[in-house]
């Protein structure tokens, strides 16, 4: 399975490349005219640093760029410098400490103005003001200072040594502002500079001619983009709004737009959609996993609330027997093809991408149901008063609260789920919340998933980048939401293991590239096999493009328009 | 009738003032988080600093006070700067939204053309389609218009705009591909061509709206002309030997209006609240679609605002069709 999985993919990044090369062609800029995209979720703003949604930092990506970014394949790619800094060509310190970034000589910003290192030093300020409210503030995270030796050279300090010292103005959502633009909006003004944060000054191939928060903006090609050649199209039609069906219609059926960003729809829609011709559908796959959290904490309803979600340990969801049950009993193959289909595989992991750190210890693809009640009675857990549902030992019925947030797809999976998990004598009782409470974090709600007042709940998580470290500290054990901390915190499991904690200490320390990928790997499968989640499906994101459109490479590591200068028309349709 | 239409805008003052509160903690007590739609990958501590940096750890009556003097004192301020090019606001903080972080008049004033186009000519539309039928289905009742009439109307008022929208969508876009199916709120009509495109895009939205604006209005129509049609002074004026048409047209009609004109008047307030699920499906982009992301993002400033400047317009057009009472109708006198 994997290694078919491996030749197939093989086999069509060696198609795409051909179709590339064979589609490839040079010219002048703009001579391709207009491309229309259309993005469901409409952007409001395009300061990536004043709004962490990806409609916005990806709308934002047109326009202003990072230092260097994620390629399709996930690696880093240079950016507006020269190389990738890195401790064998002398661009990270030995110490780990600091990195220097040596900015490609001639660059200007879309004013004409030249492209500096304070420009780079400004952007730091900018975020890290106390009062700003920046929502790319992780990524500055343990930086001490952004020093600027001359106008091309920037190096950032961090004060302790940085094996992954790629946050800072690397990736879509840390790009760099022009410091001229912005420097009456530091702190508590940034939210006043209206103008500035709808048409920033960017070094992208477009700048903005108008922009419509929530509705529409208008882009043209960057006359002072670096590339002379490039972008291939004269003007952007930015639109935002409606649904994602409609979005894909736009596309695939009526030819409308020319791109449409992320259509999380049933695979049978996406297929009848294609029928119309006009577009293909795209899939990419980040780390993105729909799963299970296990709760390891008691939720029981009797507890008080500041109680609930702090007393371990559950009655019995961590006993190994339950949980592995409880994950043999479900056909993941049948949820990819109900829930996602081409944007949707199957996953024991809870990191299965990249590729490097996706661990192949277990498997997962075959539902296993008279196993499952193998392991729960030789476990010891019995239906002793005929009522279908199974005991613990200590006479507990095996009933159990299973939440998300409202979802077609979600609930799908949930009616599926609590079938097969009844065909094992665990009676589960849905509930769904709608998601801007489920995931809305007010510290009032009872109904948020970080206070997981249920015994399993369902949602799916992701990370920025390629590096996995900081996602996998959610599994750390001081990490975990409680009253003590206003509910604040990533391990919504409550998952806690001393080896765990002591595995991620090395992997904060280790600088080597393979070794961190063992690690992580080593992480996952501890946190997966010790209870902490079951992981379902890994998600891909799945957008469709016109056919006349050429030099699209679905980028998952990275905004989806990162290669935007490199989109043109095919052949027919010039 | 000044004096009673001087206390009644007086005694609109606390009404608004007390609705403004009322939504307030409707708005505060209601579950949601701006921060809500947020990626999972940003962290809960930086989360809570966006927060504050949007003035949430003030308490709500801090915040309550503070919407109300943006409301009626640094607004109105901006708008005084913006006409005679004084200063009085100097640099004020004005009411900004969550989501996009610029002045929430801005953004209502950018949507209000839209809206007004749309949703404002399927409202004209609707109405002058739905009064002759409304007066030919009571004057010939039962007759096959009169049947065919109630049809229409049951499906108008039956048929959500979901359905209906999606369907013309199928057809005039995706099978046919004669109208565009997404409205482009940057058109600018300028000659013939670009007046024929706005055409285009303007027709299916209109028209699913006025479908529905028709099957109201004309069922109120109906009613009120059968009503009057029996009434003694209609038998009087066919005696006098007035002409059927004068009797419909003069008579009829003028008391029929009555209510109808009532009805019309309140529904002009739902114009400026757009069209929720119109302007979605057709991607109109207007105050309707405004209100509800503002209301998925929490938005709260935007949705405090929209929602009062609604009840502002609910309490104006009462005092009018109030007015138009005294005006239409001889017998009521308010003084």
């Amino acid at each position: 399975m994997k290694l078919k999985t491996a030749l197939m993919g093989a086999v069509a990044t060696f198609a795409v490349a051909q179709m590339a090369y064979a589609d490839a062609h040079e010219g002048e800029r703009g001579r391709d005219g207009e491309v229309n995209i259309i993005y469901w979720q409409a952007p409001s703003i395009l300061n990536p640093f004043l709004s962490g949604g990806t409609k916005d930092i990806e709308a934002a990506s047109l326009i202003i760029e990072p230092l260097a970014r994620y390629n399709s394949s996930g690696e880093l790619t240079p950016w507006l410098v020269e190389e990738i800094p890195t401790v064998a060509n002398g661009g990270v310190s030995e110490d780990l400490t600091s990195i220097t970034w040596n900015i490609t000589p001639g660059l200007t910003w879309s004013d004409g103005t030249p492209f500096t290192s304070r420009d780079v030093q400004f952007t730091y300020e900018y975020c890290t003001d106390p009062e700003a409210g920046c929502a790319q503030l992780t990524k500055f995270d343990g930086v001490s200072s952004v020093e600027t030796p001359d106008d091309l050279t920037v190096v950032v300090n961090f004060d302790s040594p940085t094996p992954f010292p790629y946050g800072p103005f690397v990736g879509g959502e840390s790009p760099i502002i022009q410091a001229a633009q912005f420097s009456e909006c530091m702190g508590a003004r940034a939210p006043e500079c209206t103008d500035e944060n709808f048409g920033p000054i960017g070094t992208g191939p477009f700048v903005v001619t108008e922009f419509r928060t929530n509705d529409v903006i208008q882009l043209e090609a960057n006359e002072n983009y670096r590339d002379p050649n490039k972008p291939a199209f004269q003007s952007v039609t930015f639109k935002g709004g409606g649904d994602a069906t409609a979005a894909g219609r736009a596309v695939m059926e009526t030819g409308e737009f020319d791109y449409a960003w992320n259509l999380q729809l049933a695979p049978d829609v996406i297929a009848s959609m294609e029928e119309g011709g006009l577009g293909t559908p795209v899939a990419g796959f980040g780390p993105l996993v729909e799963r299970i959290m296990l709760n390891n904490t008691n939720p029981d309803p009797s507890l008080s609330a500041e109680e609930r979600a702090v007393i371990k340990p559950h009655p019995f969801l961590g006993d190994p027997a339950v949980y592995n049950a409880m994950s043999m009993a479900i056909d993941r193959p049948l949820l990819v093809e109900v829930g996602y289909g081409q944007a949707g595989k199957v996953t024991c992991n809870w990191v299965p991408a990249p590729a490097a750190v996706n661990s192949d210890t277990m498997t997962c693809d075959t539902q296993d149901i008279a196993g499952a009640n193998a392991m729960l009675d030789e476990a010891g857990y019995m239906d002793t008063d005929g009522d279908g549902i199974r005991e613990t030992p200590d006479g507990v019925p095996m009933e159990i609260l299973y939440q998300t947030s409202t979802n077609a797809v979600r609930q799908d999976f949930q009616a599926l789920i609590k079938e097969w998990w009844s065909e094992i004598g665990i009676e589960a009782e849905l509930r769904n919340v709608d998601s801007s409470v489920f995931f809305g974090g007010d510290p009032g709600s009872p109904d948020t998933f970080q206070k997981f007042y249920a015994d399993v709940q369902m949602y799916a998580n992701t990370f920025n980048g390629t590096d996995p470290q900081a996602y996998l500290g959610n599994g750390l054990c001081d990490k975990a939401p409680s009253p003590a901390t206003q509910w604040q915190g990533e391990n919504i499991s409550r998952f806690c293991m001393e080896e765990y904690d002591a595995l991620h200490a090395e992997l904060t320390q280790t600088a080597d590239a393979a070794e961190r990928a063992e690690i992580a790997k080593q992480l996952n499968d501890m946190m997966v096999m010790n209870g902490g989640m079951i992981p379902l499906v890994h998600r891909g994101r799945l957008s469709a493009h016109a056919n006349s459109l050429g030099g699209i490479d679905l980028n998952v590591w990275d905004s989806e328009l990162w290669n935007i200068a490199d989109w043109y028309r095919t052949g027919e349709n010039r | 009738m000044l004096n009673y239409t001087i206390r009644r805008l007086v005694l609109s003052i606390p009404t608004l003032l007390f609705i403004a509160l009322v939504i307030f903690l409707l708005l505060e007590l209601a579950p949601g988080d701006p921060m809500g739609q947020m990626p999972l990958t940003i962290p809960d501590d930086v989360k809570q600093r966006m927060r504050e940096a949007l003035g949430l750890g003030e308490p709500w009556y801090t915040r309550f006070y503070l919407w109300l003097y943006q409301f009626f004192v640094v607004e109105p301020q901006y708008w005084i700067d913006g006409a005679f090019g004084t200063n009085f606001a100097d640099g004020a903080q004005r009411i900004i939204s969550f989501q996009s972080r610029s002045p929430v008049f801005d953004t209502i004033a950018e949507r209000l053309p839209q809206t007004l186009w749309v949703v404002g000519m399927s409202y004209v539309v609707g109405v002058a389609i739905a009064l002759p039928i409304g007066i030919i289905s009571a004057y010939k009742q039962y007759s096959v218009f009169d049947q065919a009439g109630t049809f229409v109307s049951m499906i108008g008022f039956s048929v959500p705009p979901f359905f209906s929208g999606v369907l013309v969508i199928v057809i005039f876009s995706v099978q046919l591909g004669w109208l565009p199916s997404i409205y482009d709120t940057t058109h600018e009509v300028v000659d013939w061509e670009t007046f024929k495109f706005q055409l285009q895009q303007m027709i299916m939205p209109v028209m699913v709206l006025a479908l529905q604006t028709t099957a109201q209005v004309s069922r109120y129509m109906r009613a009120s002309m059968l009503d009057n049609l029996g009434q003694d002074y209609v038998r009087t004026a066919r005696a006098k030997g007035l002409t059927e048409s004068v009797v419909v047209m003069r008579h009829v009609l003028r008391n029929s209006m009555i209510p109808v004109v009532t009805v019309i008047a309140l529904g002009i307030p739902s114009i400026f609240g757009g069209a929720i699920i119109t302007e979605q499906v057709f991607k109109v982009n207007g105050l309707g679609q405004l209100l509800i992301i503002a209301l998925q993002g929490s938005d709260i400033p935007m949705v405090m605002t929209i929602t009062f400047l609604l009840a502002v317009l609910i309490v104006m057009m009462n005092l009018i069709a109030d007015i138009l009472y005294g005006v239409l109708d001889p017998r009521i006198r308010y003084d």
